[in-house]
């Protein structure tokens, strides 16, 4: 079998899982959660510097950008004006073209406002940004993405941060079954379980913040994404066997004594 | 001196300052920060020829933790 490796827009990732900056206790277990996830991205926000306290440590002390890509996002925009200011300064901090377009719709479920979303992509990829996008799992709008130049089609699973899993399985495979860039489940995975079922599903990848920042042990549950990804992503290649009705047995009858 | 906002704060700095100074007083590393001076991304190569001026509004940025 020749090398599974996640290509977005050229860029080739040794891992299929993504994983969110946000929410942990401090910069260190940040890293060493990256670290035992074995992910070769990660999403970052930009927001303003503190300015009154000089000292105050910086992510990229911690997560060095040229060992990690570093994948700048909007989360917190809820239109497009100011997603689109934050990913040009994003550009600007470093020369960042690939990034993750997320304009939310309401603060209570966080579903994304994908009028402006659309609105923002067209706009983006003119600029000449690679643009992953956060969506809803509608197969329509995910198709527009895709025909605006989108680099790659990031559903929800359910709401962001909420662990509710894959709640539309159907949604998701029409989407991954119509689109030619690659798919990765954004929000709402809880546990490993939800993760492999989304690689089962035949997801490219998936990104995760909440499910392990917010572990109990947020190292631990890191390692145990990183197997569940791998696990998910083989049993899709390897092509599952068809559900029965009756018990097969799984030892022969011949010689039976 | 010149009076600015810097990061929604009122600061003063000395008139004549560029936004390399500014960078400096507050002990910033340019290859980790944008700055938007009024409004409009500032690139990097103006930093030390871009002098600042009186109520100028300007935003320092940098990635920090998010999803």
């Amino acid at each position: 079998m020749k090398k599974d490796i996640l290509k977005i827009d050229n860029i080739k990732l040794n891992s299929r899982l993504i994983v969110g900056t946000g929410k942990y206790k401090n910069f260190k277990e940040t890293a060493e959660a990256v670290r035992a996830s074995g992910a070769s991205m990660v999403t970052v926000a930009v927001r303003r510097v503190n300015i009154l306290d000089k000292n105050k440590p910086v992510l990229m002390d911690y997560l060095n950008p040229k060992k990690i890509i570093y994948l700048p996002n909007t989360a917190g925009c809820f239109n497009s004006e100011d997603a689109l200011r934050t990913l040009r300064l994003a550009r600007e901090m470093g020369g960042w073209k690939l990034v993750k377009l997320e304009v939310l719709g309401d603060k209570t479920t966080l579903y994304p406002n994908m009028i402006e979303t659309l609105k923002s992509t067209k706009i983006l990829v003119k600029e000449g940004f690679k643009v992953m996008v956060y969506c809803s799992d509608d197969p329509i709008i995910a198709k527009q993405l895709e025909d605006l130049g989108a680099s790659a089609i990031m559903p929800l699973a359910s709401p962001i941060g909420s662990g509710r899993g894959i709640r539309n399985k159907l949604n998701l495979s029409i989407i991954i079954n119509n689109s030619k860039v690659p798919v990765i489940v954004d929000a709402g995975i809880g546990t490993a379980s939800d993760a492999a079922i989304a690689m089962e599903l035949g997801c490219d990848g998936v990104l995760i913040n909440t499910a392990i920042a917010k572990a109990k042990n947020p190292i631990v549950m890191a390692e145990s994404m990183k197997y569940a990804v791998i696990a998910g992503r083989k049993s899709f290649l390897s092509g599952r066997i068809k559900a029965q009705k009756y018990g097969s047995a799984s030892s022969p009858l011949e010689g039976l004594i | 001196m010149a009076k600015i906002q810097l990061n929604g704060k009122s600061i003063k700095i000395n008139s004549n300052s560029c936004i390399k100074d500014l960078i400096k007083k507050f002990k910033l590393k340019e290859n980790k920060i944008a700055i938007e001076l009024n409004g409009v991304i500032l690139p990097k190569k103006f930093y030390s020829t871009k002098k600042i001026k009186d109520k100028d509004n300007i935003e320092i940025v940098q990635f920090i933790g998010g999803g």
